[in-house]
Order: structure tokens, then sequence, then C-alpha cells
């Protein structure tokens, strides 16, 4: 469809979150907001293959998603800076304890899969139904649901189950535990 | 006491999937307080901007791509 002024009004709605989304993915928030302008100027280029009253968010965040895998394949993205770039995002300092709490959750994030680390967000923080965010990610509903639960068990066991020794670890949290070398 | 031991231990041991309602609850929180923040910054200027200008005749994305290093809002 033709860039209408009410389309227009959308897209420019859906930049915080597209955002959001950029540097939960990337870690880095100058590549985000590089990745949220090359997202914008390729979805108005092809406006017409917008299908009007469907899922613009989702439309938005699929080529957004696409260009960060493109992307990601090109060059690993610099982990080394994630963490403190990530911070100078932030428009309220955290405190000190809140901060902590903070970079940890970011760091365990990160070393989650990215195919899980995007269910994850899509659908615990962006809010998408599992039915978008496997349109978004291009794969089945069941995949999103099972990269879901992989994703939260990993990050439980990452975060939380720091009283582990007290019952031994079970088979699932080892196989979490050993498996990110992907 | 013994309430909280057991409720200590219900927090700690992973029922299916790993997952007490407690912990899922706590990564969720923390993922959207992660997000929200970013989301609470609003449309920064260079974005509007560039919406903006598309819409301007003459304005197309190829131009766009080409101006784009004049948004750069002293970034480094």
């Amino acid at each position: 469809m033709p860039l209408t002024e009410s389309l227009r009004d959308d897209i420019l709605a859906a930049v915080p979150s597209l955002r959001a989304f950029a540097i939960s993915l990337s870690g880095n928030a100058d590549r985000a907001d590089d990745l949220v302008q090359e997202t914008l100027l390729r979805a108005l280029a092809n406006i017409d293959s917008f299908q009007p009253g469907s899922n613009l968010p989702a439309w938005l965040f699929t080529i957004l998603r696409n260009l960060f895998r493109s992307d990601y394949r090109k060059r690993r993205r610099e982990v080394e800076d994630a963490e403190g770039n990530y911070a100078k995002t932030l428009k309220t300092q955290p405190s000190q304890n809140a901060h902590l709490e903070f970079e940890e959750f970011r760091a365990a994030l990160d070393k989650l899969p990215q195919d899980q680390r995007e269910a994850l967000i899509l659908v615990g923080a962006s809010g998408f139904s599992y039915e978008d965010a496997a349109s978004i990610c291009g794969c089945a509903v069941g995949t999103i649901k099972s990269r879901v639960n992989r994703a939260r068990s990993k990050l439980a066991a990452l975060l939380y189950v720091d009283g582990a020794e007290d019952f031994g670890p079970d088979e699932t949290v080892r196989a979490v535990i050993g498996g990110s070398g992907g | 006491m013994k309430d909280l031991k057991s409720q200590a231990s219900r927090n700690t041991t992973p029922g299916k999937g790993g997952l007490t309602p407690e912990i899922q609850s706590r990564i969720g929180h923390q993922l959207r307080a992660m997000y929200d923040d970013v989301v609470r910054q609003g449309v920064p200027e260079r974005f509007a901007e560039l919406i903006k200008k598309l819409d301007a005749p003459g304005g197309t994305p190829q131009d766009q791509t080409n101006g784009g290093t004049n948004d750069n809002n002293g970034r480094d």
C-alpha cells in the first residue's frame, strides 16, 4: 500500500519497540540504532509489499530480525562491548544493586543461543503471540514454544539456581549448562 | 518456620522444565524491565527526522542513505 500519513504514524509508533528489540538482539546501542535505521529505510522502500490490515509491528520486526541475521553472519557481534554500551543507553541509571543484577541478567541473556534469545524477547518482552513470533522467525509455532522454554530454563540455571549443589543438578540443568557452545 | 523452609526449597528447586513459578516470573520481570527501559526513551530525533524527510517531495530511501551522516547528532 502507499505510504499514507496514518501508516507513517504507525511506523513511527513502532520505533521505540524496534529499538528495544534491536538492542536486546545486538547488545550494542549504536549498532542497534543503525539496524533500526536500515529497517526503516527498507520498510519504506518496500512499503508496497505491506498488506493493509496485517500486523505492521510484526512486519517491521521481521525486517529487522532478517537484517540482524544477515549482518550477524558477516561479522560476529562485539560481545566485549555489549554491557557497557547498553548501560549507556539507559536514561535513569539504576542503583548499584539493581545495576549489578541488571548486568548479570544481560550477560546471561547474551549466553543464550541466538534462536532462543530472539524467541524469548519476542514473546516475553515485545508481547507478540507465539503465532506472530513464529511468523517473524520463519518457523513453526511449536519451535518457538520450545525455544522460549529452553531459553527460560537456561536463564534460570545461569541466574537463580545457585543452590544447585543442595540437590544436585538434574539432567536438564546439566544439559543446559553444557550446551552453551552453540 | 516450617512454612518458610518449605517455601524456600520450593523456590529454589526446579519443578517441571526446571522452573518454579517464582523464577519464571522473575525472568519475565527482568526481561520486560530491560526492554521497557529502551521503549520509554521514545522516538529519537534521528528517526523522527528520517521518516519526516521521506514524506517530503523527492525524498526517497536512497537519498536518505547517502544523507544519513548529517544526522549524527554528535554520536561517537
